[in-house]
């Protein structure tokens, strides 16, 4: 189900030499073409479908193909993601739409503070995580 | 200087300690190593992707599946010892039950959904808050941005200055004066002409299982749709391997039965939804080849049968003729619907959406170009090609050092927690072996573990300078090598997909899956080998690694594949070797000796270890004794 670039959505994020989705990919698969000013999915057939470019697109412009050599045309996943909340469009071959809207995160993007209010580590002998001073660990 | 494509610039890092990776062990290694690090020890953590998206979890997942809450440590390692057949690490298990609550709640804390029963909505799970339980150990969330919130407090706590993204790790390098000590590891940028040489103190190598060293069942573009990350490239066992630190039950792997081509989680359907699979005849497969089980006696009796198990029974129906396996979804859904309001059942069918939705979008993708609608048409179930990992239910990976305080074998203690044998070599996550159903929360849970553990070792090792083995641009050289070929030969044909100097890393990809699924229990053989077969597909193998000198590299991405091939193919050999050494069929369903064809706890009630001489190359198996810490229990007897 590999990724594809829409040709009048993408604008090649504007001049800069690394696109989102080429930021984003766990896989290296975006790739700007540097003429055309355009994103592609330069390895297709190695495509997880993880549509992390796909929600990284400022501009939509990523949308994914079932794979061919198994899925029947016509069907479409497009998630609309926002920083507290996910909404996906699943279209189906036959025509159907049907729409699910979920949560993604209950605080701010950017808040986490990872130490605030944490205890400092105590002894880095004992086998208590630093989270756990205090604590007895059980043993078996 | 600046780099060129082949001559790269050579940047040299000097760091105390080094994580290799980027997915949940290594984030929970640098929140935990980060707070007990002071401004004495330096953390560096380098990740070929990026943090946000990187890793198992880079999808989402839609539950937490090791959370202990009201059970207690021992039952969990009871129920991970009985799905892994009986040779598991207790230690190394315990260990991460006893720790894995408390990280949950700070991903919670962090901002990750989790559901709670209606009684408790809106309660924090450390204040009392009760999970949606799937399953015992199992809780449901709205896991879309998991990794995006555990990256995130992963990254404020490292600071941003000490992370590299997108450089990819090829080596892991000993020291010169001290035997069998960790001194550093080399890697490339995939997007910048830059070798980047490291020299740490400590290096955790925390890269992922093994993803398509088998051939998968779909071999276009749908390649790519496997289970497991398609990215993880078997490096943390081929890099392990290749500095001598010893590995462990590499003969193990996991072959998921998945919702048929898009491998969508079943778990939820399972547990959560109460949907029943079957044969195509409506006839429950594991009741049905109850009989047929019990030659794995007594771990066909445990609480939950093993997943190999009900793979194995599921496998006789397939060869008999009577596939194919289905989920009856519809029924499922119906009998929940009977007494829900219009509302809850439009709720339930979100649910079962977002199960996909969440962690599998590839699933979804197949049901809607499918027409296939849960509530009104089952699904097809299929085992799937294998693949090697030691955090969901499988337990390859290295052999490393558990924790002090329990009373263990000597053998399975020799100083910090989570080191592998070769010192200042951490591992954690699909690394570590004998030890799976970490999941996601005990992946991040033993990453903490690590990570505390390396501070120590650094501040115990303050004065040690590491020394490189082996010359740098040798080195450099070596792993330019694709790119030299390419550049030298590519002229020498009219097309430079077919010229006989080089060979691509796509063609030797296909060649590794091809010979391991031939002669190594993949799809094609129904998962048998027998000792002939094994010792064909390790001459193909060997070939294979003479060839690895030849591949090329058009560009920075295909120099990636290059290497990650490379890697694939070192951890496919260790696999082999491993099968090749167990005689016995200890994992039916995921794999058969079928010169060996019966559990064999009187010989094999052992764990299987493996070391490479990183000077001649040459492997050692040998077994070591297994002990049960925690007491078992099977068919309510106690064991």
């Amino acid at each position: 189900m590999p990724t594809f670039v829409y040709s009048d959505k993408c604008d090649g994020c504007k001049g800069g030499t690394v696109t989102a989705c080429m930021y984003i990919c766990p896989n290296d698969l975006m790739k700007l073409d540097t003429t055309r000013m355009k994103a592609f999915n330069q390895e297709p057939e190695q495509c997880w479908e993880c549509q992390c470019c796909v929600k990284a697109c400022p501009q939509q412009a990523i949308e994914v193909r079932a794979y061919q050599d198994v899925v029947p045309m016509g069907g479409a996943c497009i998630p609309l993601r926002t920083d507290t909340s996910i909404m996906w469009t699943i279209k189906f071959r036959d025509g159907e739409v049907k729409r699910f809207k979920f949560p993604v995160r209950t605080t701010a993007v950017g808040s986490i503070e990872p130490y605030a209010g944490k205890p400092e580590g105590g002894d880095i002998k004992s086998n208590l995580l630093f989270t756990e001073v205090g604590q007895t660990l059980p043993k078996i | 200087m600046s780099g060129t494509f082949g001559n790269p610039e050579i940047i040299e890092v000097n760091t105390d300690i080094l994580l290799i990776g980027g997915g949940m062990a290594a984030c929970g290694a640098a929140y935990e190593a980060v707070r007990w690090a002071g401004k004495d020890v330096k953390i560096t953590l380098v990740d070929k992707a990026a943090m946000d998206r990187s890793g198992a979890v880079a999808m989402g997942l839609s539950a937490i599946n090791t959370y202990l809450g009201e059970n207690k440590p021992e039952d969990y390692v009871r129920m991970v010892s009985a799905d892994l057949m009986g040779i598991t690490r207790d230690d190394l298990v315990y260990d991460v039950g006893r720790h894995v609550d408390g990280t949950v709640h700070l991903f919670e804390e962090w901002g990750l959904p989790i559901w709670k029963t209606k009684e408790t909505e809106g309660v924090a799970l450390k204040d009392g808050g009760k999970p949606v339980r799937s399953g015992r150990w199992q809780i449901m969330i709205n896991g879309e941005s998991y990794k995006v919130i555990v990256a995130e407090a992963a990254k404020k706590a490292l600071g941003i200055e000490n992370i590299i993204e997108r450089c990819f790790i090829v080596k892991l390098l000993l020291d010169t004066n001290e035997k069998n000590r960790i001194a550093g590891a080399v890697g490339f940028s995939v997007r910048e002409h830059k070798l980047y040489v490291f020299k740490a103190n400590a290096i955790l190598n925390v890269c992922g299982g093994a993803v398509n060293i088998f051939r998968p069942r779909s071999l276009g573009e749908g390649t790519g749709r496997t289970w497991y990350p398609v990215w993880n490239a078997g490096s943390t066992y081929a890099m392990a391997a290749e500095v001598g630190a010893e590995l462990t039950m590499m003969e193990n792997r996991f072959v998921p039965a998945r919702f048929k081509d898009g491998y969508g989680p079943v778990g939820a359907w399972f547990l959560l939804f109460k949907a029943q699979a079957t044969n195509g005849f409506g006839e429950n497969y594991v009741v049905k080849n109850a009989a047929m089980l019990k030659d794995f006696a007594p771990y066909d009796t445990a609480t939950v049968v093993p997943t190999c198990l009900r793979n194995h029974a599921m496998l006789k129906e397939m060869k008999d003729g009577n596939g194919p396996i289905i989920m009856d979804t519809p029924t499922a859904m119906k009998k929940l619907a009977e007494t829900m309001t219009p509302k809850e059942i439009k709720h339930l069918e979100a649910e079962a959406w977002e199960d996909f939705l969440d962690m599998c979008i590839g699933q979804a993708g197949v049901w809607a170009g499918m027409n296939i609608r849960p509530e009104e048409t089952v699904s097809e179930l299929m085992p799937t090609e294998p693949y090697l990992l030691g955090s969901h239910s499988g337990c390859c990976g290295i052999w490393v050092s558990g924790p002090e305080d329990i009373d263990s074998p000597a053998e399975w203690r020799w100083g910090y927690n989570r080191m592998t044998t070769v010192t200042g070599l951490f591992t954690a996550g699909d690394g570590v072996g004998a030890s799976g159903h970490k999941f996601s929360s005990g992946s991040h849970t033993e990453g903490r573990i690590a990570g505390k553990e390396m501070v120590r070792f650094c501040l115990d090792h303050k004065g040690f300078k590491p020394s490189l083995k082996g010359d740098i641009k040798a080195i450099a050289e070596e792993i330019y090598m694709p790119v030299r070929n390419y550049i030298e030969h590519k002229d020498k044909t009219t097309s430079e997909d077919v010229n006989p100097n080089f060979i691509s890393p796509k063609m030797f990809q296909m060649r590794l899956q091809k010979y391991m699924d031939e002669y190594v229990a993949g799809v094609a053989t129904y998962y048998n080998t027998n000792a002939k077969l094994l010792e064909i597909g390790l001459h193909h193998l060997t070939m294979l690694k003479e060839d690895s000198t030849k591949l090329k590299a058009r560009d920075l991405h295909e120099l990636l594949r290059a290497w990650e091939n490379y890697h694939r193919l070192r951890a496919a050999e260790a696999h082999l070797r491993h099968i090749l050494f167990r005689e016995e069929t200890r994992y039916p369903g995921f794999f058969y000796r079928a010169d060996f064809p019966k559990l064999d706890d009187a010989n094999w009630k052992v764990f299987v270890n493996s070391k490479m001489n990183p000077e001649t190359g040459e492997w050692t198996l040998r077994k070591v004794p297994h002990k049960d810490l925690v007491e078992k229990h099977y068919g309510g007897q106690k064991h």
